[in-house]
């Protein structure tokens, strides 16, 4: 059991529901980074994923394809990123996964990834261009030193796909909730629930929802059916807006614990 | 017997599909929509049409003579490609392609364009069936290739300007591949080259195979033996595919395919990603690239844009580390220089990613003897190259 699943099982005691927060490492360097996630922490994100940095991000939207940018223009590299992670391990147990695309993994080598995620204290991976017909070698790597990669399903997924991919997960199963990139969007797809229903029944393991979702509306909404909800977009818009500013950690904060309030009420189901 | 890809798409450690999960349906649909459309002699049939009769296929296998004299070596014929109607090998694909679309319902394509005869080739196919087309083009290309820009409006399609990255068309491939996550359920990606993920690099290679096989049938005719040698240009690999396909068993048929050097291998401005690049993941598929110690993407350069590209199909990586291939390069001065003398010894203005493989025809022809054979492929013509040219004082 690592960090993300003791994170579930105590907030399933507590008959409540996850809040996954994403922001992209290094933007606009990593010392700010270090002081965000213990912001976010501290207001109420349950989980923190960091966006790795990278110079072709197909599957994002403008938004982090620009913090992308910015981070690796302060010299972001994966090496700084543990680092980082490993410097935050002093303060904070909070679980701490990364989202990377998959060259620069292949580049580190998978093995040294691996190895290095244990030493500094990262407990899983996202890689959204590694579905799970190449993800083997990985998983190996990743699983022989219990560190998760979690996989993702689509709503194009179809049920067949749906039980594979949620059989072979770890951590938690991420939902993507629309076809599409990553991005603040007005509204949410009709059919979530049912999609997300499907997944939740298929799989073993927690299911957190995300891309899309930047209101407290949305996350009261959508935690109704799935196990956490993950934010990004909105938090990472805020940073490349507000970052350096004197009123930019209490910004992050409040906009953190409004996100957060709806998780507060205990779930129904 | 040459039998690549296995069932999931690899050319032994090279291709597979890299992509959001979003996708992997939407591939595994056209994986039994083509393996379908194959075995449906009225399909096939159909394609020999157009190909016939709207492209203008068979195209020529032409002996240069006043090239071949030029050089005083081997015996030099060129593959004329350029006579496609739209002016280069692209149509082949894309008349395949938009017909697969049209047999799966799809009412709308998206493409990347470099150079922008991939997408001159998809808004043509696109506009003769009646799809709406969008095709995404980086800025620096649209303002080097301002001809196809023009030519692709004209024909009903819109260009989308992409100015991340570097503006070219590993941009342009990131765009449209978003595009797709996007609106997979509605529209089909035709894709213009030997890249991406799984079952493109084998499905493009099939439908421009058509070139080889001419090739090899024409050869044999006139000159009642096999060559030995053919050369191609390689970006994305798919007009150097289609002509070494056919010929991949045909041991004494030496291959080469010419990369585009750029400034210089010793620069970092070049396209050379067979000949200078590592193995890693790009657009889909695992392959040769061109990237940091990172494993960021870098920037290629050439100073034609068609050849612009850090990644190369992943047949072609399988092709290089068996030797069966040879991966070579020109840099853009030998390519301009080749384009100029083309002009003016066979009064063919050549498209300046061919003008790669014509370089390396006329760096190593003078060397052979008279009665070896030796076939360029013509890829494309160069109307489209004649703004960028004449910006080059030297090559008139």
């Amino acid at each position: 059991m690592n960090r993300i699943s003791r994170k579930f099982a105590q907030l399933r005691g507590q008959n409540r529901k996850a809040l996954v927060t994403f922001i992209t490492a290094g933007d606009p360097d990593l010392e700010t980074t270090v002081e965000l996630v213990l912001t976010l922490e501290k207001a109420g994100a349950d989980i923190i994923e960091l966006g790795v940095p990278y110079s072709d991000p197909l599957a994002d939207g403008p938004v982090i394809q620009q913090a992308s940018q910015r981070a690796l223009q302060s010299g972001t590299c994966l090496r700084k990123i543990f680092e980082a992670v490993a410097q935050l391990r002093q303060q904070t147990d909070i679980p701490i996964i990364l989202m990377t695309y998959y060259n620069p993994l292949l580049r580190y080598s998978l093995e040294k990834v691996a190895a290095d995620a244990a030493v500094s204290g990262v407990d899983g991976f996202i890689v959204p261009d590694l579905p799970m017909e190449e993800s083997g070698e990985l998983k190996r790597e990743l699983s022989l030193l219990n560190i998760s990669l979690i996989p993702l399903v689509a709503p194009t997924s179809g049920i067949e796909r749906i039980k594979q991919i949620t059989a072979g997960g770890s951590g938690f199963i991420y939902c993507v909730s629309l076809t599409g990139v990553t991005g603040v969007r007005e509204g949410l797809p009709d059919n979530l629930k049912e999609f997300a229903g499907a997944v939740r029944s298929a799989s073993p393991i927690p299911v957190a929802v995300g891309f899309g979702i930047s209101t407290p509306q949305q996350v009261a909404a959508v935690s109704q059916y799935c196990d956490a909800v993950i934010v990004g977009s909105a938090l990472v818009k805020t940073i490349g807006e507000r970052a350096g500013r004197p009123e930019f950690y209490d910004v992050i904060y409040r906009l953190v614990k409004t996100l957060k309030e709806p998780l507060l009420l205990k779930a129904e189901n | 017997m040459y039998r690549l890809p296995d069932n999931r798409g690899h050319y032994g450690d090279f291709g597979g599909k890299y992509v959001p999960e979003t996708l992997m349906p939407a591939l595994e649909e056209l994986e039994k929509a083509y393996q379908e459309a194959l075995n449906d002699s009225s399909f096939r049939e159909e394609i020999r049409y157009y190909l016939n009769d709207y492209v203008g296929r068979p195209s020529p296998l032409y002996f240069a003579g006043r090239l071949t004299k030029h050089c005083g070596g081997a015996k030099i014929y060129l593959k004329r490609e350029d006579l496609n109607h739209t002016g280069a090998h692209k149509i082949n694909n894309t008349i395949g392609q938009v017909l697969l679309a049209r047999r799966m319902g799809k009412k709308r394509v998206i493409a990347e364009t470099g150079a922008g005869q991939h997408g001159v080739a998809t808004a043509t196919a696109a506009a003769m069936f009646g799809l709406e087309c969008v095709v995404f083009m980086g800025e620096e290309d649209i303002r080097r290739q301002e001809l196809n820009v023009f030519r692709m409006k004209l024909l009903g399609a819109e260009v989308r300007p992409v100015a991340s990255g570097s503006r070219t068309l590993k941009d342009a491939m990131n765009e449209a591949i978003r595009d797709w996550v996007t609106n997979v359920r509605d529209t089909f990606y035709v894709l213009g080259s030997v890249g991406g993920p799984h079952p493109y690099p084998m499905m493009v290679r099939n439908f421009q195979k058509i070139i080889g096989e001419e090739t090899r049938e024409q050869v044999l005719q006139k000159e009642g033996r096999l060559p030995d040698c053919i050369i191609a240009c390689v970006g994305g690999g798919s007009n150097a595919i289609g002509i070494f396909y056919p010929f991949l068993e045909d041991r004494d048929v030496q291959l080469v395919g010419v990369e585009a050097a750029g400034h210089g291998l010793d620069t970092p401005y070049h396209a050379a990603t067979l000949t200078k690049g590592s193995h890693g993941v790009l657009h889909g598929a695992y392959s040769y690239i061109l990237q940091d110690e990172d494993g960021q993407i870098l920037e290629a350069h050439s100073v034609s844009a068609g050849l612009d590209y850090p990644g190369v199909g992943p047949e072609h990586s399988y092709l290089k580390e068996t030797g069966r291939v040879r991966y070579t390069s020109v840099s853009d001065s030998e390519a301009l220089e080749a384009f100029g003398v083309l002009c003016r010894t066979e009064g063919i203005i050549p498209a300046l990613e061919s003008s790669h493989a014509l370089a390396y025809g006329l760096r190593v022809t003078p060397e052979m003897q008279p009665d070896d054979i030796v076939i360029i492929n013509l890829s494309g013509r160069g109307d489209k190259d004649v703004h960028t040219v004449s910006g080059i004082p030297e090559v008139i």
